[in-house]
């Protein structure tokens, strides 16, 4: 644990760092923007289970597993949507939300 | 930390929010190193700032040009968002503040190799199957990725050599 931090207050970083990331998720209108508020959405859930696994149960490791996981799949995540952002760009020439109104081309 | 997550949600260049974006994951990594999971942050570097944050900056100059001013909200949509969140962001806040957390006191460093044979284990705490699953997704998603970027392009080079 670090010396002279306490456990609320990284947890209350990291909840203000969910919630900016929900701000971002509502109110921008491009989906790379969006993108990234998703990533700091899942950030904050990594620091989160990280740090109640350090200072709660120091001796086990669950925490750390589960966080490797999620890293994984934010990654995996955001590869696919960037892959399907750029053909959709190749197809409607936009990346903003709402001219985004087809599934199937 | 924070002044970099609000300046990437809200900035209006694009690609300064991928950098911003850069600041947030980095910082969080320094979190990981001041509690001593070595190989969390190093993870995290690699992954996020090495992968994701390239791939982003790479999307968005295939995207867009580079001066391209950002559409946002309307003053009004942000600021009652702003204000949900904040009242949410206070209710999480106070609850954690009340809660008792058992904090015990450990010096315990964690290495690498206790991880690794954790995380491969079939015994009870062992973390075997879930392993392997996301290896499958990460299998799966990659093979995705590859066809839906390329395969439109593919048909309409067939349709043109025929």
């Amino acid at each position: 644990m670090i010396e002279g931090v306490t456990i609320y207050e990284i947890l209350g970083l990291s909840s203000i760092l969910f919630f900016i990331g929900v701000y971002g998720f509502i109110t921008r209108k491009n989906l790379i923007s969006i993108l990234i508020s998703v990533e700091l959405i899942l950030n904050a859930s990594v620091v989160n289970f990280v740090v109640i696994n350090k200072y709660v149960y120091p001796d086990m490791l669950q925490g750390v597993y589960v966080s490797i996981f999620i890293i994984a799949v934010a990654a995996a995540e955001t590869a696919l949507a960037v892959s399907i952002i750029i053909n959709l760009y190749r197809q409607i020439n936009s990346v903003e939300v709402r001219d985004t109104e087809i599934m199937k081309h | 930390m924070i002044v970099s997550a609000i300046a990437s949600v809200s900035s209006r260049k694009m690609l300064r929010t991928v950098v911003y974006l850069l600041f947030v994951l980095a910082g969080v990594a320094g979190i990981f190193f001041l509690i001593d999971y070595n190989f969390l942050a190093a993870v995290q570097l690699t992954v996020y700032g090495g992968g994701i944050v390239v791939l982003m900056i790479f999307s968005v100059l295939l995207v867009h040009h580079i001066e391209m001013k950002l559409e946002v909200a309307k003053l009004s949509k942000r600021i009652v968002t702003a204000l949900f969140c904040a009242i949410g962001a206070g209710v999480f806040i106070s609850t954690i503040y009340t809660y008792d957390f058992q904090v015990t006191d450990s010096t315990k460093t964690t290495t690498t190799a206790e991880i690794g044979t954790g995380l491969l284990s079939y015994e009870a705490g062992g973390f075997i199957l879930p392993f392997e699953v996301i290896s499958v997704l990460l299998l799966a998603v990659m093979i995705g990725a590859i066809i839906i970027a390329k395969g439109k392009k593919l048909e309409t080079n067939k349709d043109e050599i025929t």
